[in-house]
């Protein structure tokens, strides 16, 4: 299979051509530094991305508290993610830090409170 | 059953009411929108013009130089922003000079005082901005500019004050003659009064051919225009016409009496009675053509461009009286309407007023009181305001420094804005050099608490303009 | 109220400045804020991706805010929230503060120095001359956000985004994420002013499309947004007929620069850049009046918020220097200007007697620019000679100029920063 990747490495943004099977092993084409091969493979194989978003709060000087993933979850788990964050509301006070959700959908991150909310 | 129904809460059908809220008389105002000022009033030149430029002998030579007289009396009861900064027609061309002289007769005819022609030299001395291709002027110092939403709400407000109701969302579908009075049904339930007043804009033909044996005809007359930044807004201290050409009437440049550039406008003739849209073309033409009257033309300093509607009856003069047995018309009130506005409020309350037989209130109250505006208050009078109410001295819009306790007061005076367009013409707020970015979620927030709304109940300019629709991952509440 | 130094805004620059005076011994300091919170833009921008240069780690916007307002707690720094400054003017040296709140009414405060760190507005469809109706629907990219992340609602379902500066393309991302669904992303430059990562991870990530070197020619809907024509543009910027598009939408958001916001600058007597609509400074970050500096987006447009909190703490460290009365007046400036798509640079003058060892010179380029280098001369001597694979208009650069180089120069009357062609 080949996709087309814009490295995302430095501002130069290469459009990388990468040619990949059932296995980990890929080639790269259209990069001009050693970045470009790194991000392919990691992008083809296991592409993650923090997730960021809001959670209503009750009882808060802020109707939502931001929140973000502690560390990348795969790609594919964004909306599933999102989904689980829709069914919750917590209540006042938030503060930084502090988890909202347990080991989201089982990947083993949390996800944390990113500002505070004080009561009212 | 009201004694008079007016049709229309533009600048036209409240001065109207404020003209007939001096006699003894229950007066309703309806209108399809949701605030007064909400058509042709709301984008507009926002000038009272000298009256030079009507045909000695029309309605508008008549009502132009009687409302501009009008002003200086009404700005100060009423509280309404005003001033007299004077006009000038500019000549482009020295063959030309005799058409600035024809202005002149036509003005004097009309009752016209101090228009003068300038040679360049002498009106570079009081406008030094006038571009290099200016010849001659036609200085009329009686011109002014004038905030036009203040000026409906002023009116409104008067009348309010005494005894008018106003029923917005209201519009009127069908009017139907009984005995000795009309039945008007209208989008909300059907009403009754004895006299029915049509300022209904663009719509005022539709109103008048519900109840008129002799039809008129209305075209849609769309303007386009640019509004400036203040920075922009000392360019020039007159308002600055061109002489009207084979191209049309041409652009004029103006302060407005906020401290603002205004820009325009074009004449295109529509088929929408809504269509006020701009175009490309349009803005394009207005920052084109306006830059002929100055030098130094600002043309980066646009915070917002608009398009309004004139009402122009075929005719080509307002429609104004008794058409029909208790039905009044103010129907054609294209420009120079505004400066007219007064006038004919005067001269139809008079009619209404005599065909009804009413007698004057003895408990009229004549003066107005707007908003205290912190941006223009002295020191001792911010101090005044702040010690009365501290939330006068919580700034929400930046740019126009308007405070919650101003909003707050658009809120909950008579005729309080409901809408975020509603506060801004009452306000400013919104009305900067940022457009309502930094503003527009705090004056929801506050327009939902002061009404016991949810924020997404408030909208911009009635029912269907909401901005909020919704929650996050579509939750609900 | 006296004070030695007041900071003009509570955001990035400003809680940085402040901490950088602390730093130089400066302790009576007062910061003006006009939010009901410190930390300014940054607690609406939820997204990760701030402080790795500052911090080494990626955090959303409110944490790296949090970061330097818990800095702030500990210092023992005061603030003043929901506060706005309505005037600044001169008394002899002294500043005089015009503000005003619910608690203290309109009251005014002296200071011997200021820093201006008001930040930014977004461009109004108004400056863009954007056609057509003018319905509820249409907001600038900042303000959708502070609706998404700061009230939880949603501005709209169907989403059009004019312009792909980091802000818009952010926002493509926060609306598609809480529901809604963007249409697609156009951008009048035939590239986009984003971050290559915003690119991907905003639009690719969720099959935006970004149409490049396409705009917006007309505004449809009476009452709320109905849909937007788009058409491509030439290399002037001028719509090519035939290409126009209809694109049905409920939103447009715009997402089209931003603006410093010198209103009160301006009303100080301070000269502005016109092309950065920011102070011009010299080498201590200070404005055309003495013990008035500048830092943040209120001096220029940043990429990024590590750059503004670096700006910042210098420039809370000149002020430091100014009101301990370590600087000269009267020394010579040297103006350093942009040439060669180097479109400004900041500062614009230096006085090499007040610099420090090492002075960041901050700039900007007007076009895109590959293999290149970036070239500084002072008297027709090269101080130094940079390579860049690339060099954006979307990127802020900069060099770094050394004191004792600079005294080497004789005739020092101009420095020069340039792009040219890499010759090998």
């Amino acid at each position: 299979m080949t996709r087309e990747l814009t490295c995302i490495g430095c501002p130069m943004g290469c459009t990388l051509t990468v040619e990949y099977g059932d296995g980990t092993d890929i080639k790269v084409t259209g990069n001009t530094c050693n970045i470009g091969p790194q991000y392919a493979q990691k992008e083809i194989t296991d592409p993650r991305r923090i997730v960021t978003s809001t959670v209503r709060v009750k009882g808060g000087n802020l109707p939502v508290v931001s929140v973000k993933t502690q560390a990348d979850i795969p790609k594919k788990l964004i909306f599933d993610c999102i989904a689980e964050l829709s069914r919750i509301e917590i209540d006042a006070p938030v503060n930084i830090g502090d988890v909202i959700i347990e080991n989201v959908l089982g990947t083993g991150v949390n996800i944390v409170a990113t500002q505070n909310v004080e009561s009212v | 059953m009201y004694d008079v129904l007016i049709i229309g809460a533009g600048v036209i059908g409240c001065a109207i009411a404020r003209e007939l809220s001096k006699y003894q008389c229950d007066i309703a105002v309806v209108e399809r929108e949701s605030d007064v000022c909400e058509g042709t009033s709301k984008a507009n030149s926002a000038i009272i013009h000298a009256g030079y430029d009507a045909i000695p002998g029309t309605l508008k030579a008549r009502f132009n130089a009687k409302g501009n007289a009008m002003m200086t009396e009404l700005s100060k009861r009423l509280d309404i922003p005003f001033k007299r900064d004077g006009s000038m027609v500019l000549c482009f061309d020295e063959k030309r000079i005799s058409e600035l002289e024809e202005l002149k007769r036509r003005g004097m005819e009309n009752g016209i005082e101090g228009l003068q022609i300038l040679s360049r030299q002498e009106a570079v001395q009081i406008e030094p901005s006038l571009s290099d291709e200016v010849v001659a002027v036609l200085y009329a110092p009686t011109a002014g500019i004038v905030c036009p939403f203040e000026m409906t709400i002023a009116f409104a407000e008067n009348s309010v004050m005494n005894g008018a109701k106003y029923y917005f969302n209201r519009e009127v579908t069908g009017i139907r003659r009984e005995s000795g009075y009309f039945d008007i049904s209208t989008s909300a339930g059907n009403m009754q009064a004895k006299i029915v007043v049509n300022a209904a804009g663009v719509y005022a033909d539709v109103i008048h051919n519900m109840v008129c044996e002799e039809k008129i005809h209305i075209t849609p007359r769309r303007g386009e225009y640019c509004l400036m930044d203040k920075n922009a807004g000392a360019l020039v201290s007159h308002t600055l016409f061109q002489l009207p050409g084979k191209f049309g009437k041409g652009i004029l440049v103006t302060p407005t009496v906020h401290g603002n550039l205004l820009v325009g406008p074009t004449a295109t003739d529509e088929d929408d009675r809504e269509g006020v849209y701009t175009t490309g073309e349009g803005l394009a033409k207005v920052l084109k053509e306006g830059a002929r009257s100055v030098s130094s033309f600002p043309n980066r300093q646009v915070i917002t461009s608009f398009a309004g509607l004139r009402a122009h009856e075929d005719s080509g003069d307002f429609v104004l009286g008794e058409k029909a047995d208790g039905f009044f018309d103010a129907a054609g009130i294209a420009s120079p309407g505004l400066s007219c506005a007064p006038a004919i409020g005067e001269y139809i309350a008079g009619l209404v007023a005599a065909k009804l037989n009413a007698v004057s209130r003895c408990d009229y109250v004549a003066e107005r009181k707007g908003i205290p505006h912190i941006n223009t208050a002295t020191k001792e009078e911010r101090e005044a305001l702040i010690a009365a109410d501290s939330s006068f001295a919580k700034v929400v819009c930046r740019c126009e420094l308007v405070t919650e306790g101003e909003i707050k007061a658009a809120i909950h005076r008579p005729l309080g804005a409901k809408t975020l367009d509603g506060i801004k013409r009452r306000t400013r707020a919104g009305m900067g050099r940022c457009q309502s970015g930094f503003c527009s979620p705090k004056v929801l927030e506050i327009l939902a608490k002061e009404l016991d709304k949810d924020i997404s109940e408030i909208t911009k300019c009635g029912e269907d303009s909401g901005f909020l629709i919704g929650y996050n991952k579509g939750g609900a509440r | 109220m006296k004070h030695d130094l007041i900071i003009i805004g509570g955001g990035p620059a400003g809680l940085a400045a402040a901490l950088g005076a602390r730093e130089k011994g400066i302790t009576d300091i007062l910061i003006i804020e006009r939010d009901r919170r410190l930390g300014g833009i940054l607690n609406q921008c939820i997204h990760n991706g701030f402080g790795l240069h500052t911090f080494k780690e990626e955090l959303t916007g409110p944490e790296y805010a949090a970061r330097f307002i818990s800095r702030i707690e500990e210092a023992g720094i005061p603030y003043i929230l929901n506060t706005m400054v309505i005037d600044i003017a001169m008394s002899d040296a002294r500043k005089i503060v015009t503000a005003m709140n619910e608690e203290q009414g309109l009251f005014t405060l002296e200071a011997d120095a200021v820093i201006l760190a008001m930040g930014c507005r977004e461009r109004p469809r108004g400056a863009l001359n954007i056609p057509g109706y003018r319905p509820a629907g249409i907001y600038s990219a900042g303000t959708a956000q502070y609706f998404v992340n700061v009230l939880g609602r949603m501005p709209g379902k169907e989403v059009v985004i004019l312009g792909s500066g980091d802000i818009g393309l952010i926002m493509a991302k926060r609306m598609t994420i809480e529901g809604a669904r963007v249409r697609l992303v156009a951008e009048l430059m035939p590239y986009s002013g984003g971050l290559k990562r915003n690119i991907v991870q905003c639009l690719n990530d969720f099959d935006i499309p970004l149409k490049l070197s396409h705009t917006v020619i007309n505004i449809h809907g009476k009452d709320r947004v109905e849909g937007v024509t788009i058409a491509e543009v030439d290399s002037k910027g001028k719509p090519v007929e035939g290409t126009e598009e209809y694109i049905s939408c409920d939103t447009l958001l715009l997402s089209c620069g931003l603006i410093p916001e010198n209103e009160l600058s301006q009303q100080l007597g301070v000269e502005l850049n016109p092309v950065t609509n920011g102070p011009f400074v010299n080498e201590s970050l200070e404005t055309n009046i003495s013990g008035v500096f500048a830092c943040g987006n209120v001096l220029h447009v940043h990429d990024l918020v590590d750059y503004v909190s670096g700006e910042a703490t210098q420039a809370g460290y000149n002020a430091a220097k100014y009101i301990a009365g370590k600087t000269t007046g009267t020394a010579k400036y040297i103006p350093i200007r942009g040439v060669n798509g180097v479109r400004y640079t900041v500062p614009s003058s230096i006085c090499i007697d007040n610099m420090d060892e090492r002075l960041t010179v901050r700039f900007r380029v007007g076009a895109v620019y590959k293999n290149v280098k970036i070239v500084v001369k002072a008297a027709d001597t090269v101080l130094m000679s940079i390579s860049k694979k690339i060099v954006a208009p979307g990127e802020m650069e900069q060099v770094i100029l050394l004191k004792n180089k600079l005294t080497e120069i004789e005739n020092c009357n101009e420095i020069v920063i340039g792009v040219e062609v890499q010759n090998d």
